[in-house]
Formats: structure tokens, sequence, C-alpha cells
């Protein structure tokens, strides 16, 4: 059974100006002890999702469809349960560690705060489940006495990867855990966070815009553009034979050092994310995309099979443009 | 306050994509510059316009600005008590709308002659205030080290003087009159403005664009002209219109301590012979009410629109 | 193509056009007065200690390395924005005059994050202007008016039809667009060099190949030379002539792209070229410890601490370990035109690249570790050199 199911996921934000749809039709499913990752630019709808599953949206948001979480449906959750769902059934893990954490108190009694709200475990109990969870995450246990200014970028990750373990959830929510750290400390917190996985079992969601950390951290691949997945898969295979032109320019922006094909040749894609409010008729990548046709316009590309276990949604895999003619006369 | 022209198609929304068609063509850098202004001030005007407060206190300002300026161009006949013949301490009444005061002077025109005065006294010493304020401000703030050092404890001093002993002791020394007052208040008010300017100049000084026109081979005085003061001067602005508030409420203050000039009508002024007249005592309601009610006006006028302001340049306070 | 000033005379392709002689620059803490009056001098973190860099006419350099290792440092000084405390940059074969107004006419920088580098309240016009208007230069070589100017260099940088720009303002364009603005700021003072710190990584994933391809063929169009200043080593690979690996604020290994990309011969090199994120790639060694703290640079060679040949026992094993603790030491040429800052390259030429390979896989996942730290931290916890800006 999978942890973490997702139905035809609709997110629309409200704002002034109208409503923004951000999410516009998501099917995701994550078995147990699997990672997926998340890939997509700035306003794909992929923190969008993160924040759905965890239901941390503004409350004027309208989330349709059906998200699951271990069989239990997260929509319509009473918020007691729900208070008891974040955390110990799902948790998540910022990008901003920086500010996430509170400067004025200490980081062993924010990371038991997390235990104790949850009633997991007494006082004491909570304190050396603290240092365990602080020697799991590669810190000594003398550090929970720490204030976060302490810490270096890297360590306050780990406090908060120690945090999101507090209370045992069955999925974690990685959203660009890594983006705001160097190269070196960025490896170091990936594979803590993969060891973790693998050794816990843990199911996780993985979301960034750097594809090539998602093939290092990830089993399955699913790529976002403008509200949609527009390709999913085994990692490996995504990211080193794209089937959708908008995968192809996201893999070479993240090059492989030795491929001669980059070797002074950047290619990148022409044209910006689309505003989405005003998504391209068509396949809503049509307007960038090097390798669109007249069809493209037209047709709305739904999510085709592209081989073994891989989906994507572009009129060119194989069978789907005579499909898509037919049904377009 | 001139109210800014209303301009046809201009686009209320500043995160707005569109651009009026005709940009297209205006080509030299002059009408580039005048498009971007006539631009710039009706998305202002826009924004301005929803604000009800705003539009209150300017419909008040403009009520005052215009018994001010009929007051220049009026005959100040009425205000010697030796030429006037009207009763004493009369109540209101057709021929007096506002009464008259002990010496049987129409307390109407005192006060038409007295919006004069306080809006003069309250423009010119906050344009004083908002100078040095600004210019300390700026040059604490952009040059820091020794010279920010030396110049906020200098501000902290003037924070801490006594203004009213200052201004007892300014007047006395000049004697009193209407240069005394902006003096001293121009010369007390203008502490807080340069600490508000000095941390907005702090915080513009950091910020890349300054570095990338540093980059481009521009100057100290480039820096301030075409980047620190554009982004600054909104806050000065705003500020402005508060000061103003203050030195309004300031030349009552001292005009009514006797400090302001003896010869010219002012609502403070107005207050105080009122008060020196026994109208209290006496209950002359209409002499001595009517300037206060133009003060609290006008003060309550000038915030208004200083909130206002305040509220289209912080973009954090518009979404309340 | 039309420049605003006629041209002096050229440099031939390849000649030193920009030259930076041990540069030195120290950021100071700040220190309380009674403790300044005690003598307390501070932390003072020496951000570049002693740089050596060629320019060529033509080529595209890339300075690679982590944070705080001195890399923006460095760009910033060369640029004028940031004061020196010793050493010498050269333009042209002279050292930078006290006015650097010409100079910086000569040079211009790209940042890294294009919303804040553009003025809200200026439009574009008036931003790509502000170069223009700074040097006091009304007309082009042909008697071109200010606007064409302008229109000129935007839609070089790809910003077309350029008058449809003019009067927007920064926050209505895209990230891509905005960075755009920015080169076309530079590219309208006809500059001989572009310094680009980062340019590419605020911006989204698929757009940074645009903005790199615009860099690439200006260079060719324009016969500009690039700096470019990058974490990511992916970067060097697709647009560097020659990649210059700094790390705690020295060049420690410099060279053409192929070579020292493919073939490092300092082990910091390797170390960051196992952290370029690839399918496996979390099986790699990495290194252990936090980005080197620029207030205590370690005797010896500086990365001892954290170098896996030193850890592995190598170099103890090709009799350099004292060496590696106790004696500094700057570039050798190892191969033509390669250069590395190691002891194991000194000793054993090119073939240090293989000791180095070994060296590594002898120690497996983890590599090289500060004895007495953390798993995960500077040696008394305090967050490293956070002034050392990169």
């Amino acid at each position: 059974m999978s942890v973490l199911s997702l139905k035809d996921v609709h997110i629309t934000y409200h704002t002034a100006a109208g409503g923004v749809p951000a999410v516009r039709g998501v099917d995701i499913e994550v078995a147990k002890g699997e990672v997926l990752g998340l890939a997509g630019e700035s306003g794909c709808g992929k923190s969008t999702i993160a924040g759905a599953i965890l239901r941390l949206l503004p409350s004027k948001t309208k989330v349709e469809g059906s998200i699951t979480l271990d069989g239990e449906d997260i929509l319509s959750m009473k918020l007691g349960r729900l208070r008891a769902v974040r955390w110990t059934g799902a948790s998540i893990v910022f990008q901003g560690a920086m500010h996430a954490l509170n400067p004025v108190q200490r980081v062993g009694d924010q990371i038991g705060e997390a235990i104790t709200v949850h009633n997991q475990a007494g006082e004491r109990e909570a304190k050396v489940r603290v240092g365990s969870l602080l020697e799991q995450v590669g810190l000594p246990t003398r550090r929970a006495a720490d204030y976060p200014h302490e810490l270096s970028g890297g360590q306050k990750q780990r406090v908060m990867i120690a945090m999101a373990l507090a209370c045992n959830p069955s999925l974690i929510i990685a959203d660009e855990p890594t983006t705001a750290l160097d190269v070196m400390v960025q490896a170091q917190v990936l594979r803590l966070m993969k060891d973790l996985q693998r050794d816990l079992g843990l199911s996780m969601v993985f979301i960034t815009h750097d594809l090539s950390v998602l093939v290092e951290t990830s089993d399955r691949l699913a790529i976002m553009y403008a509200g949609k997945i527009v390709e999913e898969g085994p990692a490996t295979a995504v990211f080193e034979d794209p089937k959708h032109p908008y995968t192809a320019a996201l893999a070479a922006a993240f090059p492989q050092i030795g491929d001669l094909r980059f070797r002074g040749n950047p290619t990148g894609l022409g044209g910006d994310p689309p505003d989405p409010q005003e998504i391209p008729s068509g396949c809503p990548f049509h307007p960038r995309c090097p390798a669109a046709f007249a069809d493209c316009q037209r047709t709305v590309p739904e999510l085709y099979t592209a081989g073994a276990g891989r989906r994507a949604a572009c009129l060119l895999v194989e069978g789907a443009h005579t499909g898509a003619a037919e049904v377009a006369e | 306050m001139q109210t800014p022209p209303i301009t046809p198609g201009g686009d209320p929304n500043l995160t707005g994509e569109r651009i009026p068609d005709s940009l297209a063509e205006v080509r030299s850098p002059r009408q580039i510059r005048r498009a971007r202004r006539r631009r710039a001030l009706s998305t202002f005007w826009a924004q301005y316009r929803k604000s009800k407060m705003g539009m209150a206190g300017l419909i008040i300002l403009a009520f005052f600005a215009a018994v001010a300026i009929f007051a220049v161009l009026a005959s100040k006949d009425g205000l010697d008590p030796t030429l006037v013949e009207g009763p004493r301490l009369a109540s209101p009444s057709t021929t007096y709308p506002l009464g008259t005061d002990s010496f049987g002077v129409s307390v109407l025109t005192q006060v038409i002659q007295g919006s004069k005065i306080s809006l003069l006294v309250g423009l010119v010493a906050s344009v004083m205030s908002i100078a040095i304020g600004a210019l300390v401000g700026i040059v604490a703030g952009y040059r820091g080290g020794t010279y920010d050092t030396l110049l906020m404890r200098f501000t902290d001093f003037g924070l801490v003087v006594p203004w009213l002993a200052l201004a007892i002791i300014l007047a006395s020394i000049i004697g009193p009159s209407l240069i005394t007052i902006i003096l001293v208040i121009g010369l007390t008010s203008w502490p807080g403005t340069a600490r508000l300017v000095r941390s907005q100049v702090l915080s513009v000084r950091e910020r890349p664009y300054v570095e990338r026109a540093r980059a481009l081979g521009g100057g100290n005085w480039h820096m301030i002209a075409h980047h620190v003061l554009p982004n600054v001067m909104p806050v000065i602005l705003a500020n402005a219109v508060l000061v103003v508030a203050i030195a309004i409420l300031s030349e009552t203050a001292l005009s009514f301590l006797g400090l302001g000039d003896p010869f010219s009508f002012s609502w403070g002024g107005i207050i105080e012979s009122a008060f020196n007249g026994h109208a209290t005592t006496l209950g002359a309601w209409w002499w001595i009410g009517p300037p206060g009610i133009c003060i609290v006006l006008v003060v309550l006028a000038f915030t208004m629109i200083g909130f206002a302001l305040d509220e289209i340049i912080n973009p954090k306070l518009r979404e309340r | 193509m039309s420049s605003p000033t006629p041209r002096g005379t050229k440099l031939a392709k390849g000649a030193t056009i920009l030259e930076v002689e041990d540069l030195h620059v120290t950021f100071k803490g700040r220190v309380g007065l009674l403790a300044g009056l005690r003598g307390n001098k501070g932390t003072q973190s020496r951000a570049v200690d002693g740089v050596n860099l060629q320019v060529r006419k033509g080529e595209v350099l890339a300075i690679a390395g982590e944070s705080g290792c001195g890399k923006t440092t460095t760009a910033r000084a060369i640029m004028g924005l940031q004061p020196v405390d010793a050493g010498t940059i050269r333009y042209e074969g002279k050292p930078l005059p006290r006015n650097l107004k010409p100079y910086l006419r000569k040079v211009q920088m790209v940042f890294q994050d294009p919303t804040g580098t553009l003025n809200p309240r200026q439009t574009i016009y008036e931003i790509i202007a502000e170069g223009l208007r700074i040097h006091g230069i009304d007309r082009g070589p042909g008697g071109e008016p200010e606007e064409q100017l302008v229109a000129q260099a935007l839609s070089r940088a790809g910003l077309r039809p350029p008058d449809r720009f003019f009067l927007r303002y920064p926050h209505e364009l895209s990230g891509g667009q905005r960075q755009r603005v920015v080169i076309a700021g530079a590219l309208v003072l006809e500059p001989e060099v572009i310094v680009a710190d980062e340019p590419v990584s605020n911006l989204d994933a698929s757009v940074r190949g645009e903005i790199l391809q615009l860099l690439m063929k200006l260079r060719a169009d324009l016969d500009l030379t690039i700096v470019i200043v990058t974490h990511d080593l992916g970067l060097a690979w697709t647009v560097a002539d020659r990649v210059a690996v700094m790390y705690l604020g020295r060049i420690v290994e410099i060279g053409p792209a192929e070579d020292v990309l493919l073939r490092p011969l300092h082990p910091y090199t390797k170390a960051l070229l196992d952290v370029v994120p690839e399918a496996g790639g979390l099986e790699r060694p990495i290194l252990t410890g936090e980005p080197p703290d620029p207030t205590k640079i370690p005797p010896g060679c500086r990365f001892h601490p954290r170098c896996p040949v030193v850890v592995s026992g190598k170099a103890a094993e090709l009799g350099i370990e004292a060496a590696c603790r106790g004696e500094d030491l700057g570039l050798d040429e190892i191969n033509p035109g390669h250069l590395s800052a190691c002891h194991a390259s000194r000793r054993l030429g090119a073939r240090a690249h293989e000791a180095i390979v070994e060296a590594v896989a002898a120690i497996g996942r983890e590599a090289g570790s500060d004895p007495g730290t953390d798993a995960d931290g500077s040696p008394d916890g305090t967050p490293p050199g956070s002034s050392a800006a990169t």
C-alpha cells in the first residue's frame, strides 16, 4: 500500500487578482520506503504540493481531489487529528533551516518539544531521545545545549532533520533542504538523508529544482511544469534519457563534467515559465519547446506511457501523437 | 500639498504588466523621463485615492489652504482694535458669525488671518527641520564611521534638549517674533527625521544596486543623487507631513506662552489673548473654541495624510 | 558594430589583459572600545591570502571554490569594490591608477542577484543609460544619441524589441530578463572584460543555459574576456577555457578546464569534483567538516587537515607528510599551463593525479576529517568566518 497518495489534486490560491491555479491535476503515489523526487522550476507548484500534504497552505486556498496519508484522508481530517498527523505521520524539512529554528531556545529543547507536544514521551524520556536523534544526524549529544547561532548552516539543517525524525513519521517531505548550503555541506547532508531513509525505511518526497540532486537521492522522479506532472519514471532513466523536452532542458542545466556535448555549449530554453494565470493553450510548454509542432498548440497532452514504468506528457512520445490527432479531429 | 493631476489611462496596479501602447513610440530620453514621471504620479494618485483617511485629510487641508489664501488677499483692517466698532464679547450672530473678543474684533476674521500664520510657520519650520534632518541623516548614514558617530551623538543631544526651555531662551535673546518661532521649531524638531533618514540610508547603502553603480564607476554624488535620495525621498516626504503637524502644534504652544509675534495673529496667539482676556471665566467659548478646533483639524489632516502616504510607501502596511 | 568611443590599441588574443599579483584582503572583526585599548585586535579573517592570477585576452576564466574561499572577494577587489591590504592589480600591464573611472569603463561586472542589482525605482532605460551618464557619454562614436546606444545594448543582450523595455520597471520582468538587463547595462559601455559573479545561480534552471549562451555569444561577437566566479564546476565545464580553484584565500590549482576538471592535480579539486551531484554520486567520497574558516588558516599546506592524501597515509608513504603539515607552498607548473599547489604534485608531477585517486579510494566514503572536531563542525563549534563574503 502506498504511504502517500494524491489523486487528481487541484490547488488554487486566492489572491486579490483572482484565483491562481498553482496545481492543475496531479496524481502522486509514494510507496513505503520509496523516495520520490519532485522537480521543477519556481512557480511550477512543487512546494504548493508539499504544503497541501500537511495542510499548511493559506486558509483561503482551494484544494480539490484527494490526498491520503497511510490511508487516511488528509483533506477531510479534523483539526485535532491533523495536528497529530503533522509530525507523527508526516514531517517536513524546509529550505530555510536558518530561519526555521527559534533563535532564543536551545536546539535540544526545540527537538524535545516536538516529542512532548505529541505526547510521545515524558520530559526525561524525551531528553534521552533527543540525544540519540542528534547522534543519528551526526551531531554530538552535547550540541543539544547549543543555541542555533552557535551552529553552522549544515549543522542547523541536521538539527532540522533530527526534528523531522523526532516522532517517527512514516513520510518526510524535504522541500529544497540543501539549496542554501555550500556544495560540500550539501553533499554531506544529502548523504545523511539518504542513509537515514535507507536505515529507517522512510518514505520521502524530495523537492528541488536541481535535477542532479534528485538523481542522487530519489528512486523515482516526477517533473512538474505549470502545475502538472509532465514526466515521471525511474530516476536515472528519466535523467539520462528524458522523454519530455522540458526534462531534457532541466537535465542539461546540470551537465556532467567530462560530457563533451556540453563543453563550450551551454544549452537552455528560451522564454520563461508561464504565468499560472495565463497558461498557454494545448501543451503548456509549447511556447518554449524546441520540438513543438502545430498540434502542440491545440492538444493538451496526457501522461502517455513511455517505456517501462515511465510516462511523459508529450505528443512526441511514441504512439501519443496519432491517437491525439484522432481525438483532435 | 498639491493634488497630483489625474492622468487617464494610468495603471492603478503597481504590479500590472500593462504598458500604454503609445509608449512604444516614445524615443528621446527627456520624453522617456517625462512619461515615466507621469506614470509614477498617476500610479501614486490612484493608490492614494483609495485611502479614505488620506482623502479626508486632503479635503480638510485644501479647505484651510483656501482660507489662508483668502486671508492673504483679504483686507486686514478689521483686526485693529482701535478701528473696530463692534460690540465687546458678543456671542455669535449673523454679523459676527463667531462673535467678537474683548476689544470687539471679529473672532472669525482673526481665525481666518490666523490660518495664514499657522500654516506658514508650520510649513517653513518643517522645511527647515526636514532639510537639516535629511542632511544629517544622509551624511551620517552614507559616510559612516566617525562622521556617523559624531553626527548621531549630536542628534541624540538634540533629542534630549528641552525645546521649550531653548525656545524661551532664544526668544529672550532674539525677541519674540515669527522668525524666533520658526527657528526654534526648525532647530529642535530635526533629530527624529535625521534618525529615520539615517536608518533608511544605511539599508539602501548596502543594496546591490548601489554596488553596481560603484562598479560602473559612479562616485559618491552619483550614488546619493541617483540611488540614495530617490529611495529615501518617500520616507522623508511621509515624515515631513507629520513634522508639519508637530510644527503647527509647537507654534500654538509657543504663541500661547507669549513667545510669538505680538503683532500678527496666529491660532495659538488668539488662544493666548482669549486666555488672558478671561474668555474661560467669562464663558466666551466662541473666542477660545474656534482656533482650538482649527488647530485640531489641521493637525489631524496632516496626520491622516501622513498615514495614507506611509501605507503607500510601506507595502507591508498595505496588506492589512 | 559601433562603440561609444574608439578603442585604443588592441591587445593580441591570449596576451595578459588583467593581472592580479599577491593580493591580500583581510576582514577585521569588530573590537569593542575597551578591548581595543587593551590591545585586542579582534579576529582577522584572511579572505584573500596571496592570490596571483593572469587573465588572458579573449578567454573565459572560471574561479571556483566553496563559499568563504575568497573567490567573490577577489572579483570585488578586481572591480575596486573591495579595499585591498596588499597586492597589485594591473590592467593591460599598468597598475590601476588612483582614479578608477576610466578602468571601470573597460571592466564591467555582472552580479549574482539580478533582482537586488537593479534599483526598483529606475526604469530599464535609466538603468542601462546609467553607465553612459556616469562616464559622460552622450553620443556614440558614429554620433548615435543615447537612446540608440541603450537600444543597441538591450538588443545585444537579447531584449527585443528594445524600446518595449524602456519604460518597464525591474519588477515587471522575469529573473532571466533582469539578468539580461544587468548584462546590457555592462555592454553599453563597450567593455573589454566582464567579471561575472555567480551570474546564473539565482536563476531558474531552464533559464541558466540561455544566460550562459548569451555570455558565450557576446564573447565571440565582441571579443570579450570573461572572468566567471562560480561554485558550480559543471558550469565551469560548459563555459570556461581555464579554471582556477580557490581554497582558503589562495588559488590551489589553475589550468585548462579539461586538465583541471578531468585530471585534477590537487586533492581539493578532486574533492570538489566528487561532490558534483550525479547518479550514484552519494557513494563517492565526500569531505567531512564544515567549509574552512579563514580566521584560522592551518600551518603548512592549508588543505592538509582535510586532505585525503594526508589522512590515508599516502603522504607518509611518499615522505611528504612533514612538508604537508609544516611547509606552506605556492603554485608549481606541473604540466604546461597547469599549476598546482600541492606537495604531492611537487613530488610526483603529473602522476600526482593517480596518487590522489588512490588516496581517495583508500579512504572510502568519508574522506579526510579535521582532527579534534565534531563529526561536522569547526574545532570550537563556532560557525565559520561569516565575515568573509563569497
